[in-house]
């Protein structure tokens, strides 16, 4: 099998936030029906972590588990593990209509950090990302520019964003010039 | 600016985060319709000034399909709702009967 490499390699820009690629991540899809017990156990059994609510994002230590729409999932995990863990939750729901697929090397993303990480979306997305609206602990699916992305807050100074690979160094050039020295507001 | 709540993930979506899927609940015809029938599920739309009933999609959101009811001259919004139904729902309805008395109905 072929090296596997990151979109940009673990690029840093420093601004008024650090942005930082990545580098490898594992992501699978799962798609099913979310009120079935036997998902949410498959789940459990892949990232140690139960459902989350709707637009939610639940972390954990094996991984991550985010509410996509209503029959989607996203399961993050490492990027070496995604294989194992889809022919796990293949064999888990057998017999079920579902859909796991290791989507790791159609993805790419970023972490901002620093005071100012809001401001810096908040500038291309449809989104109120106040304090008031858009809490810790939600994932967000809407654009940054032009481009599809899905974001989230760990905490008030670490933002993730995952968006497409193949638009990927778009993002990045997206988001450094959004976060340039003196350039955010300072009012969310 | 057009803002219309997905009912699938709740979210007061923007516009731009939207994409038009034309006027709601016409009857698809397929290949084996006359000419005149399928003409008119291709062509012929309602396009009224008012109370007009359409598809959209969240597309750079949840990515479902929903319906919404809008005045397409104010662009007041009345309501969205599922996309698992063939016609409005009556409470949605009466709604708008009310406020737009002369609206000559679904
Ligand atoms: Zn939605």
């Amino acid at each position: 099998m072929s090296k596997a490499v990151s979109v940009l390699g673990g690029a840093t820009y420093q601004g008024e936030v650090t942005i930082t690629e990545a580098g490898l991540r594992g992501m699978i899809t799962l798609r099913g029906d979310l009120s079935d017990e036997k998902l949410a156990a498959a789940v459990k059994s892949v990232v140690g972590l139960a459902l989350p609510e709707t637009r939610a994002i639940k972390e954990g230590k094996q991984g991550a588990v985010a509410w996509m729409s209503p029959d989607e999932l996203l399961l993050l995990c490492e990027y070496q593990h995604a294989d194992a863990l889809v022919a796990k939750l293949d064999a888990a729901l057998a017999g079920a209509h579902f859909l796991a697929i290791n989507v790791s090397d159609a993805r790419a993303m970023f972490t901002l950090s620093g005071a100012g990480v809001r401001e810096v979306i908040a500038k291309g997305a449809p989104v109120d990302l106040s304090r008031r609206s858009f809490k810790l602990g939600e994932i967000r699916r809407s654009r940054i520019g032009q481009i599809a992305a899905a974001f989230w807050l760990s905490d008030e100074e670490t933002l993730s964003v995952i968006c497409f690979r193949s638009v990927g160094a778009h993002l990045f050039d997206w988001l450094k010039n959004a976060a340039e020295h003196g350039s955010l507001p300072r009012f969310l | 600016m057009l803002i219309l709540h997905c009912p699938y993930c709740g979210i007061d979506a923007d516009e731009t985060d939207l994409a038009p899927g034309g006027e709601a609940h016409i009857t698809r015809h397929g290949a084996e319709a006359s000419d005149d029938a399928f003409e008119a599920y291709l062509f012929h739309k309602k396009n009224p000034r008012g109370v007009h009933f359409e598809r959209w999609r969240h597309s750079f959101g949840c990515g479902k399909w929903f319906h919404a009811a809008r005045d397409t001259m104010t662009l007041e919004v009345f309501g969205t709702y599922s996309a698992q139904t063939v016609s409005p729902p009556k409470t949605l309805i009466n709604k708008i009967k009310k406020k737009r008395p002369d609206w000559e109905g679904f």
